[in-house]
Order: structure tokens, then sequence, then C-alpha cells
């Protein structure tokens, strides 16, 4: 009876975790949909408290108010900004958690517990518990080293040395192969010990050679294996309300992870194994014979303030100079002269899937004019300003036409149909993947050299004494 | 062997439901569903009670009491997170002092 009022509980949850996703299919249903999916976890959780298996509440309670307070400040205080590392960091978490479990139910298997005998590990139970352990244990520690990246306390180059790909492979290969031994024979703990411990170096070697702009896809792809390891668990300890969640979570990071590394131009089976941290290849195109022209805050401000339509097109650096309240300052001013105001947010705009449209909207920017690529791309030859702020390879035309280029194939924002094009930027140099970017020299286009927050602010004042 | 093929049918199909409804996810929703799909791996809070609770001994209660630690700060942060996300995506004012956008010709 007991038996079927926890499982009644699990089923419960887990009905309601899939009502939760499905109401982030719309801004107006989420908030709704993730209390759903809060009480689906407070039933799993009071459900698993009537286990019989549970004999003693002491340590559970103190976990749970002790999570629940570290959980407070990293729910409410952490900044929007500072949402890549949070999350990268609570990957870090859920797969510890994963790996713990693990590594607790083997030990259990081989040393009993409280007045019981050892029962061992049968050989399907070892497999669900490997796949726990490796996913977890690499989640682990490529979770630290993705925050540590994206909090800038790591380098946030790539680390790279001779003879990489061969070493990763080789610790694969031997993860494997104690994987694979343990399978044979569950009860060499030794293996089992030699197993974590690769996995937790594998994580930190497939980590350190990515650089900072390719995160999008790392997190991702971490938050996968982390649903894995959850699914794993549940493989494990025969709990179907974990298998469902993990999942959930792993499908859930496996498609962001495709979204991010074809906005990315990066092949799929890339992202897969990791590999996708190597230089890009040096531009073909010069600048050469290419002349930019520069255009000052009062003359970039008389486009604006009479445009009929504007496509704004943020990119990182608008994040990085902190200026999402100045472009929406300027997106008023320009909504009171009577003109329509629209942001044209690219996949990989931020540093992690989604990040900019988060940004924008705590700066108070209304959902509706944020438009994905797909939506937009078409409106960009009615526009008559695109102001691009901070973004520099996806708004690339080289993507479309320049075969040669490295990032040819990567879907952008088709800024250069705009009937004019305002730039602003820090300076001269290429972005991120060191590539010229010929919308720059573009005939349309005209350059506001500064720190975007100082320019933005600039314009709002020179708008204002139009 | 049963339990486990039927494990592992409850995987793959929750994978496939996850997979539908996750496609219809629009990536404006992209960081609030990272962070929805980070509380909801909180689960692994049944695992972390079972471990602190069930009686594994001191190395295994040990392990299940800080895991049970990881998986409540997920939990809680999760989920408040996600909450102050969405809370933050409105729509325009309506009645605010800029006017409405003019729907006129582009041309």
């Amino acid at each position: 009876m007991r038996e079927l009022l926890v499982q009644g509980t699990y089923l419960a949850a887990s009905v309601l975790f899939i009502l939760g996703l499905r109401s982030l299919t719309k801004p107006d249903t989420a908030r709704r949909g993730m209390l759903q999916a809060a009480l689906g976890m407070l039933l799993a959780v009071v459900g698993t408290m009537l286990h019989q298996e549970i004999i003693t509440y002491q340590w559970i309670l103190i976990g749970l108010v002790v999570g629940s307070l570290i959980g407070y400040p990293l729910g409410q205080w952490v900044p929007m900004t500072a949402m890549p590392q949070r999350i990268a960091f609570s990957h870090m978490f859920g797969a510890l958690a994963a790996t713990l479990v693990g590594v607790a139910e083997y030990y259990h298997g081989w040393h009993g517990g409280a007045g019981e005998a050892a029962m061992g590990v049968p050989a399907a139970k070892m497999a669900a518990l490997g796949f726990e352990v490796l996913f977890g244990a690499l989640t682990v520690t490529g979770s630290f080293m993705a925050f540590g990246k994206l909090q800038e306390f790591l380098p946030g180059r790539p680390i790279t040395f001779p003879g990489q790909n061969v070493f990763n492979l080789l610790l694969f290969a031997a993860a494997i192969g104690c994987f694979g031994y343990l399978i044979y024979d569950p009860s060499n703990q030794v293996v089992f010990y030699v197993m974590i411990a690769l996995a937790l170096a594998i994580g930190v070697l497939m980590v350190i050679p990515i650089g900072g702009a390719d995160m999008p896809v790392v997190i991702s792809l971490l938050n996968s294996y982390a649903g894995l390891a959850a699914s794993a668990t549940g493989f494990a300890i025969g709990n179907n309300v974990l298998i469902i969640a993990g999942a959930l979570d792993g499908a859930s990071g496996f498609m962001l992870s495709i979204l991010m590394s074809k906005a990315m131009n990066r092949s799929f089976s890339n992202v897969l194994f990791g590999a996708f941290g190597s230089a890009p290849t040096a531009s073909t195109k010069t600048s050469e014979g290419m002349t930019a022209r520069s255009i000052s805050a009062a003359d970039a401000a008389v486009q604006l303030a009479f445009a009929r339509s504007v496509i704004v097109v943020p990119g990182y650096g608008l994040a990085v100079a902190q200026a999402q309240h100045q472009v929406r300052e300027l997106a008023e001013l320009i909504e009171k002269n009577g003109g329509e105001v629209k942001y044209a947010i690219h996949p990989v705009a931020g540093r992690m899937p989604g990040h900019m449209n988060v940004l924008l909207a705590e700066a108070n920017v209304p959902y509706e004019r944020l438009y994905d690529m797909d939506e937009i791309n078409s409106e960009f030859e009615r526009a008559d300003v695109a102001l691009v702020v901070g973004a520099n390879d996806v708004v690339n035309p080289a993507a479309r036409n320049d075969e040669s280029s490295p990032i040819y194939g990567m879907p952008i924002l088709n800024a250069d149909k705009a009937r004019s094009v305002i730039v602003l930027k820090r300076s001269m140099n290429p972005g991120f993947a060191g590539i010229e970017n010929e919308l720059f020299y573009a005939p349309q286009t005209s350059l506001l050299f500064g720190d975007a927050k100082a320019s933005l602010s600039a314009l709002v004042s020179e708008v204002k004494a139009q | 062997m049963a339990t486990t093929i039927i494990q592992l049918y409850v995987f793959v199909l929750a994978g496939f439901v996850g997979y539908q409804i996750i496609t219809r996810v629009p990536p404006l929703l992209h960081t609030p569903l990272m962070s929805a799909t980070n509380a909801i791996s909180g689960i692994s809070l049944v695992g972390s009670i079972v471990a602190a609770g069930g009686g594994f001994g001191t190395f295994g209660t040990i392990l299940g009491f800080i895991a049970v630690v990881c998986a409540m700060s997920n939990v809680v942060g999760g989920f408040l997170i996600t909450d102050r996300m969405l809370r933050m995506f409105s729509r325009a004012k309506p009645g605010a002092d800029a006017p409405k956008p003019t729907e006129a010709p582009h041309a």
C-alpha cells in the first residue's frame, strides 16, 4: 500500500514535470507551469520520505535545510549577466549529487549498511552505476572548468598542448576499459575508483581547449550530460521518476547543443566528441583597399530620430558593456518619434542559449519586440536603420557569399540588407573568429566608435536634442 | 533483465516526449528552459535521500548527505531563478507614455 502511494507521487511528479516544460512554449503560461513542476518536485520528495527504506531522517532534514540555504542566494541574488556561470555551477552540483549517489550505492553494495550484510552489485546495476559515475564525474569537473572560464578565474582562451587529442582519447579508452571490466567483475573496487578519477580528468581536459565564445555549446552539452547522469541513477536504483526527469533534461540539453552548434557553424559530430575548440583558420580576405566610414553620435542620432523602422542587433559586446538599459532608452525615444523598434536576436548572441533575451527582458524591453533570426531576417530590407551593437560575426555577409570564409554557411542576421547600417564598435579589431567583416566597409554602413554604453548614452542625449 | 528493458522503454519514451516538447520552446525562453531542466534534474534528490537516510553506513551516509545538499540547492535555486527570469518577460505596457509604434506602411 505504501509502495503504491510512493509510486503514485512519482507518477504525478513525472506528469507535472512534463506539463511544466510544456508551459515554457509560451511566455504567458510559463510561470504557472513552473509552479506545477515545483509542486511535482515537492510530491516526489514527500513520497520518497515515506519510503520504507528510509530509517533515519536526521541527515536528510539537515541536508534539505543546508541545501535550501545555499540554493536561495543562487536563485535570488545572482545577476542575470552571470546566468551562464550560474548554470554551469548548478550543472556541477547536479552531477555531483548523481555521482555521490552512485558511489554510495556501490559502496553499500559491497560493504552493506547498518545491520545488513553486503549484497553485492549485479552486472545490470553495475552498468547503470558505471554510466552514472562516468557522466556524473566528467560533468562535475567539466562544469567547474566552464564555470571558471565564464567567471574568469580561469583563462578564457583555449588551453592546448601537443598530442592533446591522442592523450584525451587514451584516457577515454582507459575509462571505457575500466567500465567494461567492472561489468565483468563488479567487485573490483579499485577499478571503480580509478574509473571515477579518469572521468574527472576527462572532464577537465574536455573543456580546457574550448574558448570563451564557444561556451553556449559547452553549457548545453553539460546540461545534457547532467541529465543523463540523473537518468542513469534512476536505472541503478530502479526509480522511474529519475529516469524520466533525467531523460527530459538530457533531451533538452542535447537539442540546445545541436541548435547552438548549428548557429555557430560547427558540425554536430564536433559537438558530440567535444572537439569544438580548435582555432578557426585565418581569414582569406583582408581589409586592404577597403575604407570604413565613421560617423559622429550627432549624425547617427539624426538618422535614428527620423527612422520609421529600426532593427537593433545586440551582440555579446552589449552585455559586456552592460548597456541594455541605454538601448531600451534609445528605443523608447525612437518610438516616441513615431518609429518602430525591433530587436534581432541571434541564437549565440550571449554566452548561453537565450541569454540575450533574458538580459533585454531584464532591462524592461517587452518580449514582443524580441525576434528570432528566422522571424526577422526578411524584415531587414524594409528597415531604415539596422543598429548593430557589439555584434560582429553574426552579421558578417561572408557567411552567405564567401565560400572560402571559415564562417561560410553560418546562419546570420541580414543586417546588410537594411537601407543604412550603424555599427557601434569599440575599435576596428576583427571579432572573435578573427575574420574581416565586409559589412563594416559597405557603402550603407557607418561606424560609431567607442564603448557601447557611452555611445548609446551619447545617442540618447543627441536624439533627445533633435 | 525484464526490469531493465522496461526502464529502457521509460527512458526512450520520456526522451522522445522531451524532444517533442522542447523543440517547441521558443529561443526567447531557452535560458529559462535550461534553468528549469536544471531544477527538475534536482530530482536526484530522491536518490540522495535514500542514500542519506537508508542506513548506508557512515561513508554512504556522508556521501548521501552531501548529495542531498547539492540536489536541494539546485531545486531551490533552480526554481527561484527560473521564476525570477520568467517574471521579467513582460508585454509592452498598454497606455505607457510612449505611443504605440504606428503600423504605417514601411515604404
